[in-house]
């Protein structure tokens, strides 16, 4: 929003005749008090808060969020600053004096006051959404979910079988269901994992989808938050700078245990990363988990399941969410019968 | 015009309802008893309309939960409630050739008692006092499951409600708040004064806004009827497919979501009506009070986009009940279609809450610094441009949804350029302090503690619909303490502002200063303490709806709690102000304790049946505070004929009626 | 009306208002409360938790549900119920009988056994109380090879992920709950795994969507406290 209006108002001492004596220069006054304040606050904001907003540093994505939200509370101090300073300045200098029961002067308007505001206020407001999109196109559309179709992708090299070389870019895809996260790793086998664990230093690109309701993947630290829609492929990108760990939560309301879903996830050295990839792919081969689990797809559809053979459901002719979604109690068998392929 | 200048007209040929009123005795005339039992009833039949067609659905054989019934229940018993209530009556009498209710009889009807406070009204400000006691009762209910949503969350890990019983809380608290103070201000403050700050006599569909009303107890109780069933998991934005999935409480949520949006599209269709049409001679645009303004623009959203919501709400009842497929992405529905037609309607909505906010501070603060408002027209345009610009922004709700990543800069654009009208509203308000005398009655102190409040939350709006910064903020606590600043330092401070500044009018009696003092600053200093450290737990990583939390965010959200329930103790205070003043102190009013220059302040309080005696004709904006030899605002006994001629005149002419009648 | 009557009609709604405040706090809101909790305690650093789904349940509400029930090991009775306690920094033999057929898993990820201890979980097949094969250690059960999974026990927060093996019988499943070992066909699980040093509430769930007659089987069952959800207490 904007400045003070006072502060650009040339006439603000002269102004309708007042009672006795010289009208004290408020627009003067006001603007001598909002500086050294607004100055000490940006000071402040910038070299003691900056370092220690959130998200954080640990990407990025979140780098370029923590200089964002500094860069708009510095620009918002000012803009609070005035306002509040304004308002207790009228509150002490300009309350009705006991026993006064006059008016006030009889101010309509004032031409370039509200010229100045309305400039002031588009310029901020502009300045604010030029900053915006800048942060936004780089990196990688800061974090966020772009859909299917990412128009900001990071730089990096789209390979089938990943290794800790320059710039390949890992492929992550995060699986929300009532009520985990589990990760997909398809450069690795299409393995599964509830743990999640990226590289350092290297792009990472999330493909987030959902098997049930819309979940949100919301990687706090790294500053990473996408929905996940059924049947949508919701890509994000970050870029890891700092070893630790980072906690993912679900950020959408998905049902009962919403609170409850979430899981620690941890950035280690990027060799470190695939001996633990190659060696889960490995157990989860050996186990016949990797056989089980349905090809590796963008979206994952809960009515088919290509092993059994056959479409799911149908009970009285219909199917998915009108019928028993499973094959369910047929005439005369009890519930839950088992079905053979 | 549809000012009925021949009240006389109206006369039936034989004994009805439009001979005066004392006759009947209470229970015997339709009111809420009638009501009741109607929606009993109804209920009942549509309990068994819906078993009879859908108890051998295949869904609900294998569920054991059967939404038909529930939700035709429902819909009967809503219909009930209004037949019984004598909605439909004028309706009856239309077709079958009998005279209507006369509008003007009921004004003058001069009736003692509260029974009219029951009844299905065509008094304007009788409306205005229902609303009121009803805005107060759901107002009250909401804040109760406040107190139990913040009990919950004093400890990370202890919990005294299962996840269920808390989701239900939760929706349940966030529902009947932003579905019932919708109208807040528009209920128990606009139906009251709109006509009498336009110089009218009644209102233009006075059936239309007695509905909107009544619609409001119904969807109340459809709400709680929830809690019965469980509640519904989905808060109050209704996410599909989880509300698919939901069990029979979501019925309750859409059923009163949509019949509160059916008795704010009534009401907003009825004041645009009124504004445009009912002035009186002089009052000119450039006239209206700003508080006149904002139910203008209000009532264009209201009637432009809870459509939409309506729609919405019926496809999800389809969903649910004869399985279609709008949301289902499985069958090739569409979540995102529920989160557009939703936040379509939800951004408008939240300026819908808004708004009217502007529009009473407007007038407490020009009242109260007995100065003209500041930049008039300025204010008029920030008022018309916050609401045309409403219908742009709505997708900054859903920047990370996977939303095509074109329309994001675009939308973060029409977001920020929102912020300026808005800041219109502050130049005004800061335009008006400027020399200006303050009194710091009650109603100003809320009013300048709407300004305080509605900075923080619009500056921490700018912040939000910055995108990268949006990314870590959505869905947090920090979009929580954004819209609680909003709405609930913004609106429902004003709306406390406008009740101790207008209640003398409405009701003939003072609510007491000093409770009100005490209310004020309990209030404010609570209200801050709450939601000030909700942006940093939001930021510090803790989403929205969770009743689980990261241990070391407890210390804050304790302290948020300990100071909601001050809070609550607060708004307490309040509802002992309220009823001790009506009920046994009932100190009388002056006609004008405020000495505003205001239409509404010039006729006794509370008004004469009729507002006014005769049409006033308007002569000069209610801000001329200071202005040397400035003419009243109205001539409220204009001579004879200048009325007429100012009718004969504007006819045929719509909007800028009664310019040439200035005497 | 007179002070008198005022007075007493506002007393008369406060009382109303704070009685039906009361009542949905306490029947509706605090209903988790109707839940029994069942307390286990050590015996030599180690707690024998058992547990059995069964394809109904003896409440009157939902009777035609799925549901889990805990044994009291007071009693050896099986009780309706979720929630159980155990001592924390213990070792916790689980013992879970799976009464109920199959229903394929949505994400047949959750095949896998994880978090219990040596990773896999004792498997042995029943019928009427007669074993019908040896008991193997299995780490996963192909809930899509062969519809073969009954229901899952996860405690997500601890890594916890154990499928519960359907009974592989061609006999009639149990059909009064609840149920007994000659009451049908069941499968016997067997797991370890070790109880977190800090106390807690740990949430635990089945991943199987066999809600019947909601959308793609979600809700029903598996989202009601009581029945295929619940919680660990962990007492230390």
């Amino acid at each position: 929003m904007a400045q003070n209006p006072a502060a650009t108002d040339p006439g603000a001492g002269g102004h309708a005749a007042a009672s006795g004596g010289a009208e004290p220069r408020h627009g003067l006054r006001l603007l001598l008090m909002w500086i050294p304040l607004s100055a000490a606050a940006i000071l402040i904001i910038w070299f003691v808060w900056y370092p220690h907003l959130p998200p954080g540093r640990m990407s990025d994505a979140a780098s370029g969020q923590q200089f964002d939200i500094a860069v708009l509370a510095v620009t918002a101090a000012p803009v609070v600053i005035g306002v509040l300073l304004y308002m207790i300045y009228a509150i002490v200098v300009w309350r009705a004096r006991p026993g006064d029961e006059g008016d006030g002067p009889p101010i309509h308007g004032h031409t370039k006051v509200q010229a100045w505001w309305i400039i002031i206020t588009s310029l901020v407001v502009l300045w604010a959404f030029a900053f915006g999109t800048y942060q936004l196109a780089q990196p990688g559309g800061a974090g966020g979910g772009q859909g299917p179709s990412p128009i900001w992708p990071l730089h990096g090299a789209q390979t089938t079988a990943w290794s800790p070389s320059s710039n390949d870019m890992l492929q992550v895809q995060v699986i929300g269901q009532q009520w985990a996260f589990t990760y997909r790793f398809p450069q690795f086998g299409g393995m599964e994992s509830t743990m999640l664990e990226l590289p350092n230093n290297m792009p990472v690109e999330f493909h987030v989808t959902s098997l049930d309701v819309i979940h949100s993947f919301w990687a706090y630290q790294l500053g990473v938050k996408a929905d996940a829609n059924p049947q949508v492929d919701n890509i994000a990108y970050v870029k890891p700078h700092q070893l630790g760990s980072f906690v993912v939560r679900c950020n959408e309301l998905c049902g009962f245990w919403h609170a409850a879903m979430f899981n620690y996830g941890r950035v280690v050295t990027p060799t470190a990363f695939q001996g633990w990839a190659r060696s889960l792919q490995l157990k989860e081969l050996r186990a016949g988990v990797l056989a089980a689990l349905p090809p590796y797809a963008l979206t994952y559809d809960p009515t088919v399941i290509p092993q059994l053979g056959r479409d799911i459901v149908k009970v009285a002719g219909i199917t998915g969410a009108n019928g028993y979604y499973y094959p369910g109690p047929q005439a005369g068998t009890p519930h839950g019968d088992p079905v053979s392929p | 015009m549809a000012i009925e200048t021949q009240p006389e007209k109206a006369q039936p040929s034989g004994a009805g309802p439009a001979e005066p009123r004392p006759e009947k005795s209470w229970w015997r005339r339709p009111a809420v008893h009638t009501g009741l039992i109607g929606a009993v009833i109804g209920y009942f039949l549509g309990h068994l309309l819906g078993n009879f067609l859908s108890s051998g659905y295949a869904q609900n054989l294998l569920s054991d939960s059967n939404d038909v019934p529930i939700v035709l229940g429902y819909a009967f018993a809503t219909i009930g409630w209004l037949a019984g209530l004598g909605v439909f009556n004028d309706l009856l009498r239309t077709t079958t050739g009998k005279p209507l209710r006369d509008v003007h009889q009921e004004e003058d009807g001069g009736e003692r008692g509260f029974a009219k406070y029951f009844r299905f009204t065509l008094n304007h400000k009788i409306v205005g006092i229902q609303y009121l006691y009803g805005m107060i009762a759901y107002f009250l209910t909401g804040g109760l499951f406040a107190m139990a949503i913040r009990t919950e969350l004093l400890s990370p890990s202890y919990h005294i409600m299962g996840p269920e019983q808390y989701l239900m809380v939760v929706g349940e608290h966030s529902t009947m708040m932003i579905m019932m103070m919708s109208s807040v201000i528009l209920g128990p403050l606009g139906q009251y004064f709109a006509p009498l700050l336009i110089g009218s006599k009644r209102m233009a569909f006075p059936r239309l806004e007695a509905l909107g009303f009544w619609l409001t107890p119904a969807a109340y109780f459809i709400l709680l009827s929830g809690i019965l069933f469980g509640g519904f998991p989905t808060g109050w934005t209704g996410y599909e497919p989880l509300a698919l999935q939901a069990k029979q409480g979501m019925d309750a949520y859409y059923f009163a979501f949509g019949l509160m949006g059916l008795s704010m599209i009534c009401a907003g269709f009825n004041m645009i009506v009124t504004i445009i049409n009912y002035r009186a001679p002089g009052m000119r645009w450039s006239r209206l009070p700003m508080f006149v303004w904002s139910m203008f623009v209000v009532s264009f959203l209201q009637v432009l986009a809870v459509p939409v919501l309506v729609a919405a709400c019926y496809m999800g009842l389809m969903d649910r009940t004869f399985q279609t497929a709008f949301f289902a992405n499985q069958l090739g529905g569409s979540s995102y279609l529920w989160q557009n037609l939703f936040w379509f309607f939800g951004h408008p909505e939240v300026y819908i809450l808004a708004l009217p906010g502007f529009g009473v501070i407007s007038e407490i603060v020009a009242t109260f610094c007995r100065k003209p408002l500041f930049a008039y027209k300025v204010a008029a345009a920030g008022m018309v441009g916050v609401g045309l610009l409403s219908f742009f922004v709505w997708q900054h709700h859903l920047f990370v949804s996977g939303i095509n990543p074109d329309m994001r800069p675009l939308f973060m654009l029409t977001t920020e350029l929102i912020s300026i009208p808005t800041g219109f509203i502050f130049l005004v308000g800061l335009g008006t302090f400027w020399k200006a005398k303050i009194r710091f009655s009650v109603p100003m102190l809320f009013a300048l503690a709407f300004y305080f409040n509605f900075l923080i939350g619009g500056i921490s709006g700018v912040f939000l619909s910055d995108v990268p910064a949006d990314v870590t903020e959505h869905g947090s606590f920090f979009v929580m303490a954004h819209f609680h600043y909003t709405i609930m330092g913004g609106l429902i401070f004003a709306f406390f502002a406008g009740l101790y500044y207008w209640m003398p009018k409405m009701l003939g009696i003072s609510l007491n200063e000093t409770l009100g003092k005490v209310h004020f600053w309990t209030m404010f200093i609570f209200f801050n303490s709450t939601f000030l450290p909700l942006f940093a737990v939001g930021l510090l990583g803790m989403p929205r709806r969770v009743f689980e939390y990261a241990d070391n965010l407890a210390g804050i959200n304790q302290w948020s709690s300990i100071s909601s329930f001050l809070l609550g103790g607060s708004i307490l205070i309040f509802l002992i102000n309220f009823v001790m003043s009506t009920l046994f102190w009932r100190v009388p009013a002056p006609a004008n304790p405020w000495r505003s220059r205001s239409l509404e302040w010039q006729v006794s309080s509370p008004p004469p049946p009729g507002n006014f005696e005769r049409v006033p004709v308007i002569l000069s904006d209610p801000y001329e505070y200071g202005v040397k030899d400035a003419p009243p605002v109205a001539d409220l006994n204009p001579p004879p004929g200048v009325v007429a001629a100012a009718y004969a005149g504007v006819a045929t002419t719509g909007p800028g009626a009664g310019t040439g009648a200035e005497v | 009306m007179s002070v008198l009557a005022r007075a007493a009609a506002l007393s008369v709604a406060v009382l109303v208002v704070v009685g039906v405040g009361i009542f949905v706090a306490v029947y509706y809101v605090g209903s988790k409360s109707q839940l029994t909790n069942v307390a286990y305690t050590a015996s030599n650093g180690q707690v024998n938790v058992v547990l059995q789904e069964d394809p109904q349940n003896n409440s009157s509400s939902k009777p035609d549900w799925v549901s889990y029930f805990v044994q009291d090991p007071k009693t050896h009775h099986f009780i309706h119920t979720t929630l159980f306690s155990i001592p924390a920094h213990v070792k916790v033999n689980v013992t879970i009988y799976g009464y109920d057929g199959c229903t394929p898993l949505r994400n047949n990820f959750w095949s896998r056994v994880q978090g219990t201890d040596g990773g896999t979980i004792n498997v042995q097949q029943f019928n009427k109380g007669r074993p019908l094969g040896p008991a193997r250690n299995v780490s996963v059960i192909n809930s899509w090879a062969h519809c073969s999974v009954g229901h899952t026990f996860a405690i997500p927060s601890l890594g916890l992920f154990v499928p519960v093996a359907s009974p592989n019988a061609s006999a009639t499943l149990c059909g009064s709950s609840p149920c007994t070992p000659s009451s049908g066909p069941y499968s016997l699980v067997k797991f370890s795994f070790t109880s977190p040093s800090h106390g807690g509430t740990f949430r635990w769930q089945c991943f199987v969507p066999c809600g019947g007659g909601f959308i793609d089987g979600n809700n029903g069952p598996m989202g009601t406290l009581g029945y295929m959800m619940g919680e660990m207490q962990v007492v230390s």
